[in-house]
């Protein structure tokens, strides 16, 4: 029953996935690896669309994956799961809010939840650029290292790290420009090779 | 059930308005649920966008559960949240549906082979940023370390990770580790 296989890996998302959104990702990742639903690839695809679209990132990815995975029943099934946990998590909380808040241990787990997550997420997106910008594959035939990356993608993230992150007022703009201003350089430049 | 509309209503133009969610959120909710509608101060705001960043589960949708919950009680946490995550829903659903149907064309396999490499960027922004709240000490740093090679190497499913950091986070502050 893919609804509730759905609903099942997105409730464990959900409940352990900490710090916003992009915390999603490593959980999606694993989620690709252990089904096979969609592909890493795919879920880069979904990472941009997610950004690009109206609504918060972690809800958008998952109504993604499982409209891919099963239609609009299963993205719905995949967005269900993702959000029971925490209702059912805040609705407790609410009740002694600022107990939870003071709690020394809580404060202590999240002390260590915090570096956590930011590592999941680092190493998830290690393989978002092994996708995008190495050409594994190539390298391990040829064992030349300058095949190893694509250097016109190289070329364009040195490109994009600069303006979102130095360049004075560039740097303030939504995403979606970047998003969109890198999809018309993949097509100009070809980028897919295709 | 007027009431019950209302939230949900609300709670999806919160929805429609949030462009990728975190901060961005704070003063489109600001906008609609503390001016427009009064349904909470802006230091509840803050208190429930502070607790939802430190449990589990997406911001905005553990803020429209508090809101919902502190004014009609359970269904009401239920209502605002089905309404937060209703124009995701509808919106994702069509354009995964189109894109789907024209994945194959060389145009659109050119585009996302260029807008991986910005997915790649965004990615270590968000990690930056993340970064400066939470690797503060030596101790955290041990435990990004860890957790980010492990993670590379081992095929073990997130939980892990995040149960024992958990666990991890509670004994350094206990041995008084944390802060140095």
């Amino acid at each position: 029953m893919i609804y509730l296989q759905l609903f099942y890996e997105f409730f464990k998302t959900g409940l352990f996935a900490v710090g916003g959104g992009m915390a999603t990702l490593p959980f999606l990742s694993a989620i690709a690896e252990k089904t096979g639903w969609f592909t890493q690839g795919m879920l880069a695809d979904m990472i941009a669309v997610s950004e690009s679209t109206p609504g918060p990132i972690g809800v958008n990815m998952a109504t993604y994956v499982g409209f891919t995975t099963a239609g609009v029943p299963g993205a719905i099934a995949a967005t269900l799961g993702l959000i029971t946990p925490s209702v059912i998590i805040i609705l407790i909380i609410a009740r002694f809010l600022k107990a939870f808040r003071d709690n020394q241990y809580v404060d202590a787990a999240f002390y260590g939840l915090r570096p956590c997550s930011v590592g999941l997420i680092a190493a998830a997106g290690m393989s978002v650029v092994s996708m995008a910008i190495l050409n594994v594959d190539l390298f391990r035939q040829t064992g030349e290292v300058l095949k190893l990356f694509r250097w016109d993608c190289v070329v364009l993230g040195v490109l994009l790290l600069t303006a979102t992150r130095w360049a004075p007022k560039v740097r303030d703009l939504h995403p979606i420009w970047f998003i969109l201003g890198s999809a018309v350089a993949g097509v100009v430049f070809r980028f897919g090779g295709v | 059930m007027n009431r019950y509309f209302d939230l949900f209503v609300t709670f999806a133009r919160v929805g429609v308005m949030t462009f990728g969610g975190g901060y961005a959120m704070i003063p489109i909710l600001e906008r609609e649920v503390v001016d427009k509608k009064g349904y909470a101060t802006s230091e509840e705001l803050m208190d429930y966008y502070a607790v939802g960043q430190c449990t589990p589960g997406v911001i905005a949708v553990n803020t429209a559960t508090f809101i919902g919950q502190k004014l009609a009680g359970t269904p009401g946490g239920v209502v605002a949240t089905l309404g937060v995550v209703f124009p995701s829903l509808v919106i994702i659903s069509v354009i995964a549906g189109i894109l789907t149907n024209f994945a194959d064309l060389p145009v659109v396999q050119n585009a996302f082979a260029g807008v991986r490499v910005c997915v790649c960027v965004l990615v270590f922004n968000a990690v930056v940023k993340l970064w400066k709240g939470a690797v503060a000490d030596k101790g955290a740093l041990a435990l990004f370390l860890l957790i980010f090679a492990a993670s590379l190497f081992l095929d073990v499913t997130p939980v892990v990770y995040v149960v024992f950091a958990a666990v991890a986070g509670i004994i350094l502050t206990k041995l008084g580790v944390r802060g140095k």
